[in-house]
């Protein structure tokens, strides 16, 4: 038996979420009395892993396996977790993680949880306990079937670092006759995406305009964060829709999400609730955001971003 | 072209979420049920493709008779017919595999299905019935444009995108994007009596083992008070931050 996690990377660097989903599948590996094991794709060097509790990483270095292709990571994966006789497969909460874990559920004839949060309360049979309703309620879940896949929902577990020693092995990438074929990947132009961003910083209708979005950018740009906005603010325009976060948009799970000039619809809290400190700047008292911030400011964005920004730029000068 | 729109009906998004028997069951109390919205930024996307290519659009949900209300407003919404698969919807592959044996006695080119449901959010249907069908599956699908035999796509991926080319039959997951809010169909007086001499069939559901059930449920725990900051100091704002949120 073992406990495998599969391992994302961009750039050579291994992603955050994968750190996190290594150091949940120590964790489970522990409880099950049991090894972890690492399926990376493409990426040259692994070492990093040992670090994070991984007994033995299986690298896929076939030409093109850094570039994502839903068939072929799935097929590995799920003959990686045969030949290792997985009893859990574990994958991030990130776009990558979430598309793959279905598919692999299926491949490998497990039962799929996502957005799961916390390690299993039981293992036979398995018991989680996941996200639903948009983060309105928890789910407590039982598995019928052996065999698991979890998407462990961002952001919720850490990351615990455990030396121990790694083998390695190299495994070979899963063929496909999918149809299917990615012709190319537009990165934005953020430094930082939504879904890795410690800090988000967010912009609503309240901003009155896109010309004065450099509040946001700025604001950002001195806390190293992702820029966001409300559903209004990208259907008229005034951003990328790539920025919508909420019940219809992108989940933000950040640590810290700044929201300004956003009233706090019932739909926009339902997407931005997973982030674990909130703060809102709104000149309205009765804004409905208050209610579900830790911090706020009530006053005009228009004179208390600017002051923020320039003490802040001081901290962070220092 | 043949389309087939599978939809899911979910509490609408202002719903105050409870839960009765014990925490075990979802309190349907004043409840209105709405077309998951992502699955009708894909049926749009449907109604989109029937007028440019002729498609024929058929809706489809696995429900009891209390989904018919969504499946006639799919037909109202401009579908050219519906099914209901006539059982519980279990778990995601449950419904999966449901829809899998209805889509396998018809010749769909393409399969749309929310990216995720906002309720049970397991954002696994689609995936799943692309594996029962053996075709390819493209999730957070942002754009889809048919050019001649090859049909051009667009994954929303975290910080961007990606741009992928296939070929029909395949599978989607929809999600604003696909289409604008702007072109969300609101069905007329003619959409909604038409709709009446549309067919809605029942079809009986399969006998399956289910894989996975539901224990109970729970409620967040309820939030303290905000604690609020003059504007006039935001340097509180920002020890706060730093010394009692470990923020910064
Ligand atoms: C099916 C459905 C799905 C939806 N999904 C989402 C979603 O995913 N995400 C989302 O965000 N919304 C969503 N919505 C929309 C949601 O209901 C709200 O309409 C929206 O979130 C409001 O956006 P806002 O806060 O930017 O604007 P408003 O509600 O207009 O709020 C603007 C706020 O700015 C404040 N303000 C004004 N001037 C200033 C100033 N000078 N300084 C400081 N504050 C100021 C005001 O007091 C107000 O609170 C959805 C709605 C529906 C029906």
């Amino acid at each position: 038996m073992s406990v495998l996690v599969y391992i994302e990377s961009q750039d050579q660097q291994i992603k955050k979420s994968s750190l996190e989903v290594a150091a949940y599948g120590r964790a489970v590996a522990d409880a099950m009395n049991t090894s972890l094991i690492a399926v990376t794709f493409g990426l040259a060097y692994s070492e990093l892993l040992s670090h994070y509790g991984v007994d033995k990483v299986c690298n896929v270095q076939t030409e093109g396996a850094s570039y994502f292709n839903l068939s072929r990571h799935s097929a590995t994966l799920a003959r990686v977790a045969s030949e290792e006789k997985a009893a859990v497969l574990i994958v991030s909460g990130s776009a990558n993680g979430r598309y793959l874990g279905p598919a692999v559920a299926m491949k490998f004839e497990a039962t799929y949880f996502s957005n799961v949060i916390g390690l299993p309360l039981s293992f036979a049979p398995l018991k989680v306990k996941r996200s639903c309703f948009t983060n309105k309620a928890f789910n407590y879940s039982t598995s019928h079937k052996e065999k698991v896949v979890l998407s462990l929902a961002a952001n919720t577990y850490g990351i615990f670092e455990k030396k121990v020693n790694m083998d390695q092995r190299t495994v070979q990438y899963a063929s496909s006759t999918s149809t299917l074929e990615v012709v190319s990947e537009e990165k934005s132009t953020q430094q930082v995406s939504i879904a890795d961003a410690e800090i988000v910083v967010s912009g609503g209708r309240g901003l009155k305009g896109p010309e004065n979005w450099h509040l946001i950018e700025d604001l950002a740009a001195v806390l190293g964060a992702a820029t966001a906005c409300s559903k209004p603010v990208s259907d008229m325009g005034w951003r990328p829709h790539s920025e919508h976060v909420g019940q219809t948009g992108k989940p933000v799970a950040s640590n810290l999400y700044i929201a300004i000039g956003v009233s706090g619809a019932i739909q926009h809290l339902a997407g931005i609730n997973s982030s674990k400190i909130k703060v809102v700047i709104n000149n309205d008292p009765e804004a409905p955001f208050f209610k579900a911030a830790d911090y706020g400011v009530v006053g005009d964005a228009f004179e208390v971003v600017p002051v923020l920004i320039e003490k802040l730029k001081t901290l962070k000068g220092n | 072209m043949k389309i087939l729109v599978c939809i899911s009906q979910v509490p609408d998004t202002t719903s105050k979420i409870n839960f009765i028997e014990d925490n075990k069951a979802f309190d349907n109390q004043g409840i209105t049920y709405v077309i998951n919205p992502n699955d009708e930024f894909g049926l749009t996307k449907s109604i989109r493709l029937q007028q440019q290519e002729q498609a024929e659009v058929v809706v489809a949900s696995v429900g009891d008779t209390s989904a018919d209300a969504i499946l006639r407003k799919c037909l109202a919404i401009g579908a050219d017919r519906a099914v209901r698969i006539d059982t519980q919807p279990q778990d995601g592959l449950y419904v999966a595999h449901q829809l899998a044996s209805f889509a396998a006695e018809e010749a769909f080119d393409l399969i749309i299905t929310g990216r995720e449901s906002i309720d049970y959010n397991g954002g696994m249907v689609g995936a799943m019935l692309a594996e029962l069908l053996q075709i390819p599956f493209v999730t957070n699908c942002i754009n889809l444009e048919k050019k001649g035999a090859e049909i051009h796509l667009e994954r929303e991926i975290d910080g961007g995108k990606e741009k992928l080319k296939g070929e029909f039959p395949l599978v989607i997951g929809a999600q604003k994007g696909l289409v604008e809010e702007k072109d969300l169909i609101i069905p007329n007086m003619r959409g909604i009596m038409q709709a009446r001499q549309k067919p809605l069939t029942i079809r009986a559901a399969e006998e399956l083992e289910v894989s996975s059930s539901t224990l109970n449920y729970e409620k967040p725990p309820a939030k303290g008070p905000v604690k609020l900051v003059d504007p006039e100091n935001l340097d509180e704002l920002i020890d706060l931050l730093q010394n009692e949120a470990n923020a910064l």
